[in-house]
């Protein structure tokens, strides 16, 4: 009986090793599930290419140029030689919208890495040790949940602004307004992300695996940051990918109201400043800089939306 | 009443209480409970689901949670130190170094996102101060050890890649990083079925004597304990109700909780006709504080006295404890057996 099965089923011949396919790691199966999500795998692409033109583009334009106004030249339409037009000093939209989205990219990610560090730090801090400190911190994170973000944006813009002296950077000089946002978006965004870390860490704390480390002397530290966080690095990472998106359009805001980051650094945000007393007469100043605001912060949610799908460990889908 | 000389014991813990104030009331876990260890000496902790016996164990190395757990009273002195006054920087370094402990599920007591090699270096990183290639050579050897093929190709595997029982080999390699001088397994081969469990019993046997640590071994299951320990406490509710030598466990069991245990238990060396015997009724609801002996709802012999007074744990002799109103003499050693 061997002997026929083995002849006649070619799988029979196959040593065991042959047999199995390698088992996939969680990494090759979250790569999987996200490029099935054709929407986030859209939203990638699109961000890939933003980041080329931002970053590229400085390559072709200066950001002399960028800010560059002649007055005589205010307010043309797109042309050949200006082909998003120019705004209400006559400086050239294309090459800002190039330099203005390097700093909105700028402020979205560094915005993002101040958001998540207290982000983990709070949730971390109050969902392992619970007790008082988690009702102190909690209570305080519901407390800058209750004041309306936009104002306190604006409160602290104002009372921070124009503090901080340029730097220089990259061979770049940036106004110091644009470290002011990324502190003031950093300090009013956490709060959320703080209340996700709290929850990962009171689930995940409950584990025998944090027993049995605790149960070989592993200093508390060392649970908090080697055994819970890459627990819960997934919700962790979707929320900031949002928070990137999230970061961009509130520097929108206050930069529109002309809290924000100070001409002449230009950012999509602050090219909006004034577009609106030209709604009919220029569209193509709130436009254009509307536009890559529009698609970037679409184009993230999409990714963020993917990356949730993709990092669910309870999903199903392979 | 102490069964040996104090000059050779690693652990004393006497009068250990703990209780968990829940919203339900006070869970009387671990009522009072006092034993001793050798060095080298393996004790095997019997008992019911629920009846104190991870709790008790954990109440020693301070990995109650602290509220809603609270250790009532007690002490337990480790070479010469009370484990219950330590503060949680000392008891780090107690724990992993010189009392290092394997849990039940060896499925969920890795930590899935972290490498093998990872978490077992660390354990060896904290305690000995070793650098990162030390720590993997060191590593490797553990799972050598621990009968694990081509261990250094593994190192670098996720806790899924293993199947239980080299989990459970991965834990116990992790516990015996520092070469303690006690281990705690809790009812390590429980969750592994038979041919496995007879295996990691071996290794644990073989590390021992490679190793001459002092076990404590938490079961339910008798038919483990009978080749490995020395000596056998019997706990019900939260209370030790029998301690005595692995021989006289088996031979002549006084209480009778560990009659009705043993009973429960296949032999081969009886005869087939006579059924297995459950012990009828449930453990205690621990949320009554407990008055009267706690075994006596379920117990056969039971007295008047047995419904009021809890008997207190006496010795036999030098080496057989137990905890029962009834004339125990008068029954007769061979009560239990048909």
């Amino acid at each position: 009986m061997d002997s026929i099965s083995a002849q006649s089923s070619p799988i029979a011949r196959l040593s065991p090793d042959e047999l199995e396919a390698p088992p996939l790691t969680l990494r090759q199966l979250a790569w999987r599930r996200f490029r099935r999500h054709k929407m986030a795998m859209f939203g990638g692409i699109v961000l890939i290419l933003l980041f080329i033109y931002s970053i590229g583009g400085s390559f072709f334009f200066t950001e002399g140029y960028a800010n560059y106004t002649q007055t005589e030249l205010r307010l043309q339409p797109p042309s050949a030689a200006h082909p998003f037009g120019t705004d209400t000093v006559g400086r050239d939209a294309l090459a800002r919208t190039i330099y203005g989205g390097q700093i909105s990219i700028l402020i979205g990610l560094a915005a993002v890495i101040i958001e998540t560090l207290m982000g983990i730090l709070i949730g971390a801090a109050a969902g392992y040790y619970g007790g008082m400190i988690d009702s102190i911190l909690m209570r305080f994170t519901e407390a800058m949940l209750n004041i309306p973000e936009l104002f306190l944006l604006i409160v602290m813009a104002k009372n921070f602004g124009g503090k901080i002296p340029n730097i220089t950077l990259f061979g770049r000089e940036f106004s110091g307004s644009v470290v002011v946002i990324i502190i003031i978006i950093g300090l009013t965004s956490w709060m959320y992300l703080a209340r996700i870390v709290r929850a990962e860490f009171l689930s995940i704390k409950e584990n025998d695996f944090i027993l049995a480390a605790r149960a070989t002397g592993t200093p508390n530290s060392q649970i908090i940051f080697q055994h819970i966080l890459p627990n819960s690095i997934a919700p962790i990472v979707v929320s900031a990918t949002l928070g990137v998106a999230n970061a961009i359009l509130s520097e929108a805001y206050i930069s529109f109201l002309g809290l924000g980051v100070q001409p002449p650094t230009a950012t999509w945000g602050n090219m909006l400043d004034r577009a609106n007393n030209y709604l009919e007469t220029a569209p193509w100043l709130w436009f254009v800089p509307g536009a890559f605001i529009l698609l970037t912060v679409l184009s993230i949610n999409f990714l963020g939306d993917g990356l949730r799908d993709a990092l669910d460990p309870r999903s199903r889908t392979i | 009443m102490m069964v040996a000389s104090s000059k050779n014991k690693l652990i004393e813990i006497s009068d250990l209480m703990t209780r968990f104030h829940t919203p339900e009331g006070t869970v009387y876990a671990v009522n009072g409970i006092s034993y001793n260890l050798d060095v080298a000496e393996t004790l095997a902790v019997v008992g019911e689901s629920g009846c104190g016996k991870s709790v008790s164990m954990l109440s020693i190395l301070g990995l109650i949670p602290t509220p809603p757990g609270e250790i009532a009273g007690g002490t337990a002195f480790y070479k010469g130190n009370d484990l219950l006054k330590m503060n949680d920087i000392d008891l780090e370094h107690i724990r992993g170094k010189e009392i290092a402990m394997i849990f039940q599920d060896p499925m969920t007591s890795l930590n899935p996102v972290l490498t093998i090699g990872k978490q077992i270096t660390e354990a060896i990183r904290i305690h000995c101060n070793l650098d990162k290639n030390k720590a993997n050579k060191r590593a490797i050897e553990l799972l050598e050890w621990v009968g694990i093929p081509d261990a250094k190709n593994r190192l670098g595997d996720y806790p899924h890649q293993f199947s239980g029982g080299m989990r459970q080999r991965v834990m116990i390699a992790m516990a015996l990083s520092c070469e303690p001088s006690l281990l705690i397994a809790d009812e390590p081969t429980t969750a592994l079925d038979v041919t496995i469990q007879a295996q990691i019993v071996e290794l644990v046997k073989r590390l021992r004597e490679q190793l001459g640590m002092a076990i404590i071994w938490i079961t339910h299951d008798l038919g483990v304990v009978a080749g490995l320990a020395d000596r056998v406490i019997v706990m019900y509710a939260g209370y030790i109700v029998e301690e005595a030598k692995v021989d006289d466990i088996y031979e002549h069991p006084l209480h009778p909780y560990t009659i009705a245990l043993l009973n429960a238990l296949p032999r081969v060396d009886r005869r087939r006709e006579n059924r297995l015997k459950s012990i009828p009724g449930a453990p205690p609801n621990l949320l009554v504080e407990p008055h009267g002996c706690p075994f006596a709802p379920r117990c056969e012999f039971v007295t008047n006295q047995c419904r009021t007074e809890n008997p207190k744990l006496v010795s036999i002799n030098d080496q057989h404890r137990v905890a029962c109103w009834v004339n125990i003499l008068e029954r007769g050693n061979d009560n239990g057996r048909e």
